[in-house]
């Protein structure tokens, strides 16, 4: 069994208000180690066995299709064990 | 653990329960033993604590709330009355329309924004188990103070909560309050109003009649949400299990319920139902009881086949479990497989969970093991009625003898600073801010929203009927005075109905208040349920439903008594409904009604934090005059404008006339300081044309209301005697507070 | 002349789009979204709401929609196509029009009496209206912000696919203050505010927006 794991990003260039929101409230809770903060979505794709190649395509696919918006999304598909 | 079923209580007689750890006490736990003949199986205990809760058996609150039943005037306009998941009335032309308020406080101080959005997501499911399509909701708040941070924690995330699950269901919100003081930090009130309409013969009843007829669960799985202690009882099977697993905050999905609005009311529409309940406080455990206690009294159901979002489950923590979004329909054999056509449609899971019985029991199994056989009325209906003493407090003798000083402006400037002053001020100021967070428009019936004096929506396209709604509270005055305080509220939610020209038809109540086992609390209790249901029957207003929320307290410091009620009014013709405000200049503006000196609980004294006195008192029967005088001026085309008076006094009640068009108006006042910052209950300001005037003198005459000319509209200043206030400054110092505050 | 009304689960303005349909003077057909018949309508309006929950991200389950396909593939032919709302934003989950919609930049849901000005009256759906003309009808959104590329949005601005621009201040971030766009033919129009709340003065801010709906009529009277 293994995890594939989509990340689904705002492009850079896209506004990001509740990244900003969030990156606001940092300090005020007393955390000042952030320069910047941007908010995403996680997917997280169980399947049986090892992930092959093909499966990894497809995932892919899935993603641009239905996972992420590629208009203003950018997505990174990984293997977690 | 070993499933605990009813053969092994009968056998272990001895086996201790930890009935307190459940809220029980020894004499209800003995009670218990005795009903069913041998101790309570685990299942059965968990089910009896909760239906016994104070929450769900209103065990302290009986006794009192009986006087709205014994002292109720007799009408045909109540269709169903209290007793029922909520009040409904007629309103002509074969409509029906059901209404209640109801609190979800308690979880909306721990998590704003799912406390408030499944406050309102309860609310409208009561409305729609009644057969009716949820038409509006309205949302009284009320927070710590307006500066503090706590406040800027948990209001956001409240009108976050409730816009985002209202507007997600299609819901227009037409109208709340949002009221600051130190009594409510720590202790937030998150009162959610809804109103459904129906055709008289849609009307549905909780009951499970017909033996044979097929018990249904639908809408959301369960989940363990809002188990909180019943966890005690399946806490064996965790063992070393790491942190907790079981949250005590129910989350909601209002996408879910839109669906199931949608699937419930074709099948409504289609008459496939028999009786039908909402599954909210106690899930399962409320809803089979209740069901089967408003019908012939029997019912079997198999447990194992409700669907489980959490297969860990134990059968108590289901029976407990109040996860949202969920139903309990009664339906014939001859109809399931049509209901369950319409449920695949709208793609809402829908289970057989059990049947009706020709017995008096409720039964409930667990993969074919009896772990449930009580009397249903025992669970639902027959728990603990509490006689809670109750005394007058030592601050009602000395607050009430306190000197109510307050400083008043005595030149022009003084009192351009005071109007000024109460226009900004967080109780009074503009609530764009909140009220922008809602859809006001969907369903395209809205004809007055916030901020109106009350909330108004068309029922019908073709002849115009329609309804308009109105909370209104005044803790200040219930606090100094907790009889007269809600018969004031009541008196004042009435006339904001009859300023628009609608007809008060109903009253439904939501009663806030500290901890009954305080006898001074409960003496505030049982003053405004005596004094609520005195003016009820006087008004001849039925009381058809509604909520009582205790507890409301941190530590030993109750919260101020704080009776919310809400009165639903009809009127034939929303197109001829008087607006709020003028439109125009060169209209005469009247005041109906007298101004004395009351100020004991006016936010002109609680801005000065002077909260003692004496409240004003009410002159019922003037009200009731007054009431009727203004549906006169609607339907005999009198009024062009009429706005009821209330916090703020006439300072208010100006300031919002004339920003709501940006048309000022000019004002005489002999008595500057007391006119404009008295709170004098019954009073209100019209605005007429100058060809109206021997009408509406007439009139006033008539209803022995007395009528005072005070000034035209026109300008763009509100200019009041002396003093001058351009409207940019008025509306300035009106619209800057919310934003200043919360962002 | 028969205008299609889909409704997707979630979807909340499909009564008040098919009651706007009728003030104009057209029949309204209730489309189902797992329908793929479209019972000859003329025209398609996909009406506001939270279809699917706005689960994923606004309008994208909704556009997989058997209805849709059909849509797509008339839309593609001509037939005027008007998306409100979580309808524009279905339509550029589809693909029909450019850009997508994303969170207001001040997070919060909004509703509020919009003034709107009209920037191309030769589409299907506002040649009711003159160049220029400002309109106010409701906004009621969380995810109204219009976003593009660069080049997209010098294509909109240079080939006058701009239906409307807000006015006054920015209520949601969207980029060149977008209202509502179309494709490069003029038969698919997406705009965020909601012209059927504002078709009578009783229920709506004013009755300016009635004429997105009796556009429709002239332009097909016309073929």
């Amino acid at each position: 069994m293994a995890k594939i794991v989509v990340d689904v990003m705002l492009k850079p260039e896209i506004l990001d208000p509740q990244g900003t929101a969030v990156g606001a409230a940092l300090p005020r809770l007393g955390f000042t180690f952030a320069k910047s903060v941007r908010q995403g979505k996680r997917f997280e794709i169980e399947i049986d066995g090892d992930a092959t190649a093909e499966q990894l395509a497809q995932v892919e696919k899935a993603a641009e299709t239905l996972l992420a918006n590629p208009v203003i999304e950018t997505f990174t598909v990984r293997v977690e064990k | 653990m070993a499933l605990d079923t009813v053969a092994a209580a009968t056998t272990s007689p001895d086996t201790k329960q930890p009935f307190r750890e459940l809220g029980l006490k020894e004499d209800e736990y003995a009670r218990i033993r005795e009903i069913l003949g041998r101790r309570p199986t685990s299942s059965e205990l968990a089910m009896y604590s909760v239906m016994w809760s104070e929450h769900c058996s209103y065990k302290s609150s009986k006794v009192h709330l009986k006087q709205f039943g014994d002292k109720a005037v007799k009408t045909d306009a109540l269709l169903v009355g209290i007793g029922e998941n909520a009040g409904v009335v007629d309103v002509g032309q074969g409509y029906a329309v059901t209404f209640k308020i109801e609190s979800h406080n308690h979880p909306s101080f721990i998590e704003p924004y799912q406390g408030a959005a499944t406050g309102v997501g309860g609310i409208v499911r009561d409305i729609l188990t009644m057969g009716a399509r949820p038409i509006a909701v309205m949302d009284p708040l009320r927070f710590g103070p307006a500066e503090a941070a706590d406040t800027r924690r948990v209001l956001p995330g409240v009108i976050a909560g409730v816009g985002g699950y209202g507007n997600c269901l299609g819901l227009p919100n037409i109208g709340g309050e949002v009221t600051f003081d130190e009594t409510y930090a720590g202790n937030p009130l998150v009162n959610a109003l809804c109103i459904g309409v129906m055709k008289h013969s849609d009307i549905k009843l909780a009951k499970a009649a017909g033996a044979g007829n097929l018990v249904v669960l639908y809408g959301a799985k369960t989940g363990g949400d809002g188990i909180g202690g019943v966890s005690v009882l399946a806490s064996e099977t965790f063992g070393a299990s790491g942190p907790a697993k079981r949250p005590s905050v129910q989350v909601g999905d209002p996408f879910v319920e839109k669906v199931l609005i949608e699937c419930s009311l074709e099948i409504f529409a289609e008459d496939l139902v028999v009786g039908i309940q909402d599954l909210g406080g106690a899930g399962l455990s409320c809803a089979t009881s209740e069901l089967a206690s408003g019908g012939t009294g029997g019912m079997s159901v198999e447990l194992d086949r409700v669907p489980l979002r959490d297969p860990s489950l134990s059968p108590e923590e289901i029976l407990m479990s109040e996860s949202q979004e969920r139903m309990c329909a009664i339906v014939e054999p001859k109809n399931i497989e049509r209901f369950l056509e319409i449920c695949k449609k709208w793609d809402v899971t829908a289970t057989v969970i059990g049947e009706v019985t020709t017995g008096d029991r409720l039964e409930i199994t667990w993969h074919g093991e009896l772990i449930v056989d009580v009397p249903p009325r025992t669970v639902a209906h027959e728990g603990p009625v509490y006689q809670r003493p109750f005394a007058e407090p030592a601050y009602i003798k000395q607050v009430n003898s306190e000197k109510v000083d307050v400083p008043l402006p005595t030149n022009a400037a003084e009192i351009k600073a005071a109007v000024l002053k109460l226009a900004g001020t967080p109780n009074l100021a503009d609530k764009s801010w909140v009220t922008s967070q809602y859809d006001k428009y969907v369903q395209g019936n809205t004809i007055q929203a916030q901020p109106d004096d009350s909330g108004m929506v068309r029922v019908d396209e073709s002849t115009h009927l329609g309804v308009a709604v109105s909370t209104d509270a005044n803790a200040n005055w219930s606090y100094l005075n907790p009889y007269e305080g809600v018969r004031l509220a009541l008196a004042e939610a009435a006339r904001n109905i009859a300023t628009a020209g609608a007809v008060p038809l109903a009253v439904s109540n939501c009663l806030n208040f500290g901890s009954p086992e305080d006898p001074g609390v409960m003496w505030q209790f049982a003053e405004t349920v005596r004094g609520l249901a005195d003016g009820c029957l006087e008004m001849g207003l039925p009381v058809t439903g509604g909520n009582v929320s205790f507890y409301n307290q941190t530590g030993s410091t109750a919260i101020l008594p704080t009776p919310v009620i809400a009165v639903l009014g009809v009127i034939d013709d929303v197109r001829t409904r008087t607006p709020m405000s003028f439109d125009r200049a060169g209209l005469d503006l009247y005041l109906l009604g007298d101004t004395g000196e009351d100020f004991a609980g006016s936010e002109w004294a609680f801005i000065h934090g002077i909260r003692g006195g004496q409240s004003p008192q009410l002159d019922l029967q003037a009200a009731m005059r007054l009431n009727t005088l203004l549906v006169a001026g609607r339907t005999e085309k009198i009024f062009t404008a009429a706005h009821d008076l209330s916090q703020g006094g006439l300072s208010a009640a100006l300031t919002e006339m004339v920003l709501r068009h940006g048309i000022g108006a000019t004002v005489k006042l002999k008595n500057a300081a007391v006119d404009l910052l008295s709170e004098t209950p019954g009073r209100v300001i019209v605005a007429i044309d100058p060809s109206k005037k021997d009408v509406l003198l007439t009139q006033a005459t008539k209803a022995k209301i007395s009528c005072a000319h005070i000034g035209t509209s026109g300008g763009d200043s509100l200019t009041i005697n002396d003093s001058v206030i351009p409207l940019p400054e008025l509306s300035k110092a009106h619209t800057e507070t919310f934003p200043r505050l919360f962002g | 002349m028969k205008v299609g009304v889909v409704t997707f689960p979630g979807t909340l303005d499909d009564r008040d789009a098919a009651r706007a349909v009728r003030f104009a003077g057209a029949q309204a057909i209730s489309l189902w979204h797992e329908d793929a018949d479209l019972h000859g309508v003329d025209a398609v309006i996909l009406p506001g709401g939270f279809s699917y929950g706005d689960y994923l991200r606004c309008g994208a389950i909704s556009r997989f929609a058997p209805v849709m396909q059909s849509i797509i593939k008339r839309a593609n032919e001509g037939m005027p196509l008007l998306g409100i709302c979580n309808g524009f934003q279905v339509l550029c989950e589809a693909h029909l029009l450019p850009g997508a919609l994303t969170r207001n930049h001040e997070l919060h849901f909004l509703c509020r009496d919009q003034k709107i000005s009209i920037e191309n009256t030769t589409s299907a759906w506002t040649s009711s209206y003159s160049q220029g003309q400002e309109i106010v009808i409701p906004l009621k959104n969380g995810e109204g912000s219009f976003q593009c590329d660069d080049q997209t949005l010098a294509a909109l601005e240079n080939e006058g696919r701009i239906i409307a621009r807000y006015v006054g201040e920015n209520p949601n971030g969207s980029r060149n203050l977008i209202a509502g766009i179309t494709n490069e033919r003029g038969n698919v129009v997406g705009l965020m505010p909601h012209p059927e709340h504002a078709i009578d003065t009783l229920t709506g801010p004013t009755a300016d927006g009635l004429g997105f709906f009796t556009s429709l009529l002239h332009s097909m009277v016309g073929k």
